[in-house]
């Protein structure tokens, strides 16, 4: 039997403003002391009521608006209410009726593809604080840290249209890839700024059927716990095997949540529909509703600036980049500003060979050293400073991949580099004493060039660098061995 | 040496800056009263003796200093236990925060603090605001001064008995569906239940937050209106506070009702005690004869009122409750009371899926034509006054065990908290013939109802209407 795998997506992003979603407490909380980013509001004390932080909105409209969503003039926030001890009000302000936008629409490219994903809606909410199970004294105890609580949470929720686990990434790839471009989050698996929680269910279908429409399943099956794309992965491959032979033996899959067990490789089983919690959704009577004017939608939407596939067209148009560079290079807007800016100081109008220097070595240095771009000092402009002290012959290019991992690594112009690391092209005149040297020196590799043999000119050429230490220019090794050999 | 308990903040604040009577003199003496009487009436939960006498001290000395103080300096209040304040335990009423001391001061709390009234203690009341006699505190009801058999209104029970008994000047109070204005009607005094928006709610622990009015009790109109001037404005804590702050509330209180209209509710004089109804008619006639002029209008939800608020209230409720798990303060849900776990299951039930649409939903449709009421009578009157209570203060045990008759003790006040709209209880006389213990009657009140931040207007009317009356000089003999 074939079955095509239906899955949608909801992505919890969080939002980095200065200040929680309802009180002034940071909300930067990464590493910083259990509960010590709290006040009476964030830690749900009798009274207390919630202020709502404009910039936290700001940023869940214009991510709103990248998504291509319509943006509501009139929304508002609601109580989903349930117990769990990290939740501090026994409620979660969130957004139910009215999220700040929905209905809009991404692409992703997968084997080449190009794929719309629907966007149903991308509402505002409030974080938990974060549970820890712990032994204290032999005994098993349950530590609550609430510096998480109240943390701007964006949550959007796809449109079931993705049908493979690659798209699935892909399309959680792609919002991580707009979270930063709009530099409202750091999108972070691994941190917890970004989860994912796939839902996944199979669809029956003949080969005949397959182009056709038909209705959604009526189950489906929420994952948890996954803290990277690789598990996403993994945990929605699992799924779909894991429903098809339920399928095949003719059983019925359930409506459950599970999660990913990275030790064993495998969902199990932690909520099923019965126990599944009745929210009990009602108005927030703390925040009056709000109303936004569609000029203030027109200033957002100034603000949002160019995203990566606007930007990936611009860059094959413009610079002449083939896909693959331009792919490479607008990934990660640092890298893509970083082109453009080192392509402008160098003024030879050359950018696919700044293109090259990037794809190549700055991102394969980066790799090894494991850092972002954002941790190097390297200026741009010193790229282009390289590249013209290689066109002018003052360096080779060899020479110039070494100058540019001391570059990376120290953060120093080319120059300055060049002079600590005593690089420097051997001149013209010392050169053509070195040529003459070798041909004096190696008489069989010289006549068997006479007599036809081109390959010992490669031979020669290898004994002059080797002589030279690398600081010889290869091409005007060459022409002056050639000219000394066609005497 | 003064008799303190007979005094209105008016008269104590000329006192205190003419320094006839110093802060820690007048704090002592309330604080005395409040202590004897307690045993009587059971209004506090707690007497802040210390921090009252500290505060006093400071008042002291900064009119030695000869520094311009507020009105309201060195006159001593009670708070009512719903209000956070820092350092000084509070209860809400309920045996789960028996322990529990707030980081943090509401933000009324504050406000009066820094205008340097002396808190004196915190008032006793239906736990969690939940009740209508104040029978539902966790720590015994509060009795009335008037008649001590008898239920002093609730939920703001003990800032009712306070205010009435002398144990304090004036009291804080919260006004969800009638705890302000049933225990003011109850206990002769003068209670604002203000417009939703113009009293900050922040630190007050939330019953139901679309209806909770922040409010107080004083004795005299004038009084409620000088604490208004501070309790009142836009605080950046409640975000459903307005900037609709009046400059000074007792600027124009004399300007008197002349040529005012002044609406009766057909609706709201059906059903209700006849001594009520005679009083509340009688006063009418008072304004009248002030050149008031007096016709009918008609509030055709009223009827709907109680049902849609016992949908709405418990919703919220059951929501605002949620919190009080005992895992980061107070105690354990297994310490909730009665009506408590009555309201959170009520609620719980009217916001589930499938009930949703049906009770919550359609009781918020309800509000707003309750609301659109209220609107369309303020087009043709200024004002609206109407009884406060359907009946006298009850006897202590007689409605406790039947909750619908206890809810129907609201059933002219809590359309006003539906509407959003102010309303002030005055004093309008006593049925004489039925008390016992103090021998000067049980006290009648009747409300003055207006539009949106219209306190200044209501403050007027129940002004002109308290110097031709005087109800307020009938103190209860204890």
């Amino acid at each position: 039997m074939n079955y095509e795998p239906i899955i949608g997506l909801e992505v919890h992003i969080e939002l980095e403003t200065k200040s929680k979603m309802f009180c002034s407490c940071s909300a930067g909380y990464f590493n910083a002391k259990p509960n010590t980013h709290t006040c009476p509001v964030c830690l749900g004390l009798p009274g207390a009521m919630p202020v709502a932080n404009k910039k936290a909105i700001e940023y869940a409209q214009k991510f709103g608006i990248a998504l291509g969503c319509d943006l509501r003039l009139k929304s508002k926030f609601d109580r989903k209410n349930y117990f769990y001890p990290d939740l501090a009000k026994g409620f979660q302000i969130s957004q139910y009726e009215l999220p700040f936008s929905h209905k809009g629409a991404i692409e992703i490219t997968v084997d080449g593809k190009v794929k719309r994903i629907g966007i149903t809606r991308a509402h505002l909410e409030e974080d938990t604080g974060k549970l820890t199970h712990a032994q204290i004294k032999g005994k098993k105890v349950t530590l609550i840290d609430f510096n998480r609580s109240g943390v701007p949470l964006l949550e959007i929720v796809s449109e079931p249209d993705m049908k493979s686990a690659l798209e699935a990434k892909a399309y959680a790839q792609k919002l991580q890839q707009i979270a930063r471009y709009l530099k409202v989050s750091s999108a972070d698996m691994e941190e917890g700024s970004m989860r994912i929680e796939p839902n996944v269910s199979l669809r029956r279908v003949s080969k005949s059927q397959r182009a056709k429409v038909s209705k959604l399943p009526d189950y489906k099956v929420e994952l948890k716990n996954i803290n990277s794309f690789r598990f996403a992965q993994k945990a929605i491959n699992f799924e779909i095997e894991r429903q098809s032979k339920l399928l095949d033996k003719g059983e019925k899959v359930s409506q459950e949540t599970r999660g990913w067990n990275e030790k064993e490789n495998k969902t199990v089983s932690q909520r099923s529909k019965e126990e599944a919690h009745d929210y009990r959704y009602f108005p927030e009577p703390d925040l009056p509703p709000l109303s936004f004017t569609s000029s203030r939608k027109a200033e957002i939407t100034m603000t949002i600036p160019e995203l990566p596939d606007e930007k990936f067209e611009r860059f094959k148009k413009q610079y002449k980049l083939s896909q693959v560079d331009a792919q490479i290079l607008t990934a990660d807007q640092k890298i893509a500003d970083f082109f453009e800016e080192a392509n402008k100081a160098y003024r030879k109008k050359d950018p696919k060979k700044v293109a090259n220097w990037i794809t190549g070595e700055l991102l394969r240095r980066l790799n090894e050293q494991g850092k972002s771009i954002s941790e190097i000092e390297l200026l741009p402009a010193s790229l282009a400073e390289l590249l013209y002290l290689i066109d002018k012959g003052d360096i080779t290019q060899n020479q110039a991949k070494e100058v540019f991992e001391q570059m990376i690594r120290i953060g120093k112009g080319a120059q300055l580099v060049i002079k600590t690391l005593g690089v420097q092209q051997m001149t013209q005149l010392d050169l053509q004493k070195l040529v003459n040297k070798i041909i004096a020196q190696n008489n069989k590799a010289v006549d068997d060039f006479k007599v036809g043999k081109v390959a010992s000119l490669g031979f020669l050429i290898g004994q002059i660098q080797r002589e030279a230490k690398g600081q010889a220019d290869a091409n005007l090794a060459k022409n002056l061995l050639l000219e000394k050999l066609k005497k | 040496m003064i008799n303190t308990q007979k005094l209105t903040i008016q008269e104590a604040s000329k006192l205190i800056a003419e320094k006839k009577i110093s802060a820690v003199e007048i704090t002592q003496s309330f604080l005395e009263r409040a202590k004897k009487l307690n045993a009587k009436l059971n209004s506090f939960i707690t007497i802040c003796s210390d921090e009252a006498l500290k505060q006093a001290k400071k008042i002291d000395e900064l009119i030695s200093d000869n520094q311009r103080l507020s009105p309201l300096a060195g006159i001593p209040i009670a708070v009512k236990d719903l209000f956070s304040t820092k350092g000084i335990k509070t209860t809400a009423g309920s045996k789960v925060l028996e322990n529990y001391v707030p980081a943090y001061s509401a933000t009324v709390v504050k406000k009066l603090l820094d205008e340097n009234v002396i808190c004196i203690g915190k008032t006793n009341l239906d736990a969690w605001g939940h009740g209508s006699s104040g029978e539902n505190s966790d720590f015994g009801p509060t009795k009335n001064p008037y008649d001590l058999e008898r239920v002093p209104g609730g939920s703001s029970s003990g800032s009712g008995a306070a205010v009435a008994a002398g144990q304090c000047l004036a009291a804080t109070g919260t006004d969800t569906g009638s705890s302000v204005r049933l225990p003011a009607a109850f206990c002769n005094l003068v209670g604002l239940k203000p417009t939703y928006g113009l009293v900050s709610r922040s630190g007050v622990i939330a019953m139901a937050s679309s209806l909770d009015s922040i409010g107080h009790l004083t004795k005299t109109v004038y009084d409620n209106a000088l604490v208004l001037n501070t309790t009142a404005g836009k605080d950046f804590f409640d975000s459903t506070t307005q900037e609709k702050k009046v400059g000074d509330y007792t600027k124009n209180i004399n300007r008197g009702v002349k040529n005012l209209k002044i609406g009766l509710p057909k609706e709201y004089f059906g059903n209700l005690d006849k001594d009520i109804k005679e009083k509340t008619l009688a006063a009418v006639k008072v304004l009248e004869k002030l050149g008031a002029k007096i016709e009918e209008v008609s509030l055709p939800h009223t009827k709907y009122g109680v049902a849609t608020y016992y949908i709405i209230q418990p919703s919220e409720v059951s929501s605002n409750l949620a919190r009080y798990d005992g895992i980061r303060f107070g105690f354990g849900r297994e310490n909730f009371g009665e009506e408590a776990k009555r309201r959170i299951i009520l609620g719980t039930y009217t916001l589930s899926a499938g009930y949703y649409d049906a009770y919550y939903l359609k009781a918020m449709k309800v509000r707003r034509l309750i609301k659109e009421d209220f609107e369309k009578a303020h087009k043709k009157v200024d004002v609206i006054i109407c009884p406060t209570s359907p009946t006298l203060p009850f006897k202590i045990g007689e409605k406790s065990d039947d909750p619908l008759k206890m809810y129907l003790s609201d059933i002219f006040v809590v359309n006003q908290n539906l509407a959003g709209v102010p309303s002030l209880n005055v004093p309008c006389g006593f049925i004489d013939n039925l008390s016992k213990s103090s021998g000067v009657g049980l006290p009648v009140g009747m409300q003055i109802v207006g539009p949106h931040f219209s306190e200044e207007l209501l403050y007027q009317v129940g002004y002109a209407y308290e110097q031709e009356t005087k109800f307020y000089e009938r103190r209860p003999e204890l």
